[in-house]
């Protein structure tokens, strides 16, 4: 098993709580899903599958508040297709409707900075020539040289992740010293089982959200 | 063909006695980060004005149509008669998938706001969401800036009944004298090729969007307000050669040591670092 240590940071981030997500309001801390969609935008296959073990909170926990002007509504699928059958329909989103247009706020986190801890495992779809040192060693390649998919982002795409390999536990940051409970929190969405949602009461203790080994095998996407 | 490279983007622009970017929460007052007193102009702002550029300028040119449409009627109806791919909707969920992708694929060839920036598709088939290559984060202003309320007068007023009591209305209007910000931009080679198609030939919209953001774009409220300089990284690789970061750092811009408040352009200094990756070429569009 391969681990790997990831520095992440960047000036905004929005984890939306589901339970608050029309005007946005964010969670205290990246949760597990979020820290496994930056991994996956730096290097991700079918034959792999992220497991993060734990988040480290390097920077303090602070909020701001953001008010957009947003969209309502969502692409129907028959406009789309009414359209490709070449029916007369005005199948675009009218911005200027205020039907169609709502301000909504967002409690966004600021300046924040974390060290997640993660390993992959290999799944059903890898292949013979799949084996785990090749696909660890895309990661560190790419994490290194900044390379990746698509640019990482912390919950939504306009607050982007920067990122650096840890290389070592020596050059770990130091955790930023506050141990909360979080109360209850997204670890990840279950795929395999038509994307029920499973949360697990978070900890940080010293900086340090642990993910536990049940919490891992209960999902398994 | 879709795009084979990677590129970040430093886009810089200025205002001049108006309003970038209104805050809704703070009665459309310039934005401001409360904490440090940086403006900010959100990235929606953004691709509010790239949208509307493309479709004043690419009107009448298929595959360039907006999506998300500002302040047109929806009754000014596509005229246009499609291709009709032949299929039919089916609930099982290998041929929903073929249909999902047909109708996304429809939906990318179309319009470029979905193409560049993707979109959120679909209810009961599932086109699922589109994400598209190009992410903009919110834009910074270079200096804490310090918007000022102007109080205006009308030499008339709104209701009869008013006309009773006073001759004169006062409104307000709020303006920051000069700010510099910078935006910074991603495009994502990967996404390009694997989900909405953006080539070569958007990516040159784009640029000529990011360089004419504000020529079109004119009204009351904004004043005066500029693309300064547009500094474009490319890579040499779908998946780039550098970090971004890294990148946007070789871009710094500081005020004039001898100017305590900047109040033009010119009273700021932008040093690029030129020793650039390997792999990595700056391009300066404007």
């Amino acid at each position: 098993m391969y681990g790997i240590l990831l520095k992440v940071w960047g000036s905004y981030a929005l984890f939306s709580r589901p339970e608050m997500k029309v005007e946005r309001v964010t969670y205290d801390v990246m949760t597990p899903s979020a820290a496994r969609g930056i991994l996956e935008a730096i290097h991700w296959k079918p034959a792999i599958r992220w497991v993060i073990d734990e988040i480290r909170v390097i920077n303090p926990i602070r909020f701001g508040n953001v008010r957009r002007n947003e969209v309502k509504s969502i692409i129907q699928a028959g406009a789309i297709n009414n359209a490709i059958k070449g029916k007369t329909v005005g199948f675009y989103l009218n911005t200027n409707d205020s039907n169609e247009r709502q301000q909504r706020a967002s409690l966004v986190l600021k300046d924040v900075m974390y060290v997640i801890r993660a390993h992959f495992e290999m799944t059903g779809e890898a292949g013979e020539s799949d084996t785990p040192e090749k696909h660890y060693n895309i990661f560190l390649r790419r994490a290194r040289q900044g390379q990746c998919f698509h640019q990482p982002y912390f919950g939504c795409r306009e607050f982007p992740a920067c990122f650096e390999l840890v290389e070592s536990e020596e050059e770990l940051p130091e955790a930023y010293d506050l141990s909360k409970d979080l109360g209850y929190m997204l670890y990840d969405i279950d795929f395999g089982r038509d994307r029920t949602p499973v949360f697990f009461r978070a900890q940080l203790q010293n900086g340090i959200l642990k993910i536990d080994d049940a919490l891992k095998e209960a999902v398994n996407r | 063909m879709a795009l084979e490279k990677r590129y970040e983007f430093v886009l810089l622009f200025d205002v001049e006695n108006g309003n970038p970017n209104g805050d809704p929460d703070a009665g459309n007052m310039p934005r401001i980060d409360a904490e440090t007193g940086y403006g900010i102009v959100t990235d929606v702002c953004i691709k509010r004005k790239i949208r509307n550029y493309v479709e004043i300028t690419r009107e009448d040119e298929p595959g360039f149509d907006i999506y998300v449409k500002d302040g047109i009627p929806l009754n000014t109806q596509h005229k246009k008669a499609y291709e009709a791919y032949d299929m039919k909707p089916d609930k099982s969920l290998p041929k929903d998938l073929a249909l999902a992708q047909k109708l996304t694929g429809f939906m990318c060839k179309n319009f470029y706001d979905i193409r560049a920036f993707g979109a959120v598709m679909s209810t009961k088939v599932n086109c699922g969401q589109v994400r598209g290559p190009v992410q903009i984060n919110f834009a910074r202003s270079i200096d804490p800036i310090v918007p000022q309320e102007l109080t205006i007068t009308r030499v008339t007023v709104t209701s009869e009944e008013d006309k009773q009591r006073k001759d004169h209305e006062m409104g307000r209007k709020q303006i920051v004298p000069y700010a510099l910000y910078r935006a910074e931009g991603y495009i994502s080679a990967n996404l390009a090729q694997k989900v909405t198609g953006f080539d070569e030939n958007d990516l040159e919209v784009l640029w000529e969007s990011l360089i004419n953001l504000f020529e079109h774009d004119h009204s009351a409220s904004r004043g005066k307000m500029a693309t300064r300089k547009l500094y474009i990284f490319e890579h040499s690789t779908p998946l780039g050669n550098a970090p971004s970061h890294l990148l946007f750092d070789r871009i710094r811009i500081e005020r004039k040591k001898d100017v305590p408040v900047a109040r033009k352009f010119q009273d700021y200094d932008i040093q690029v670092d030129r020793s650039l990756p390997e792999g990595v070429c700056l391009i300066e569009k404007l």
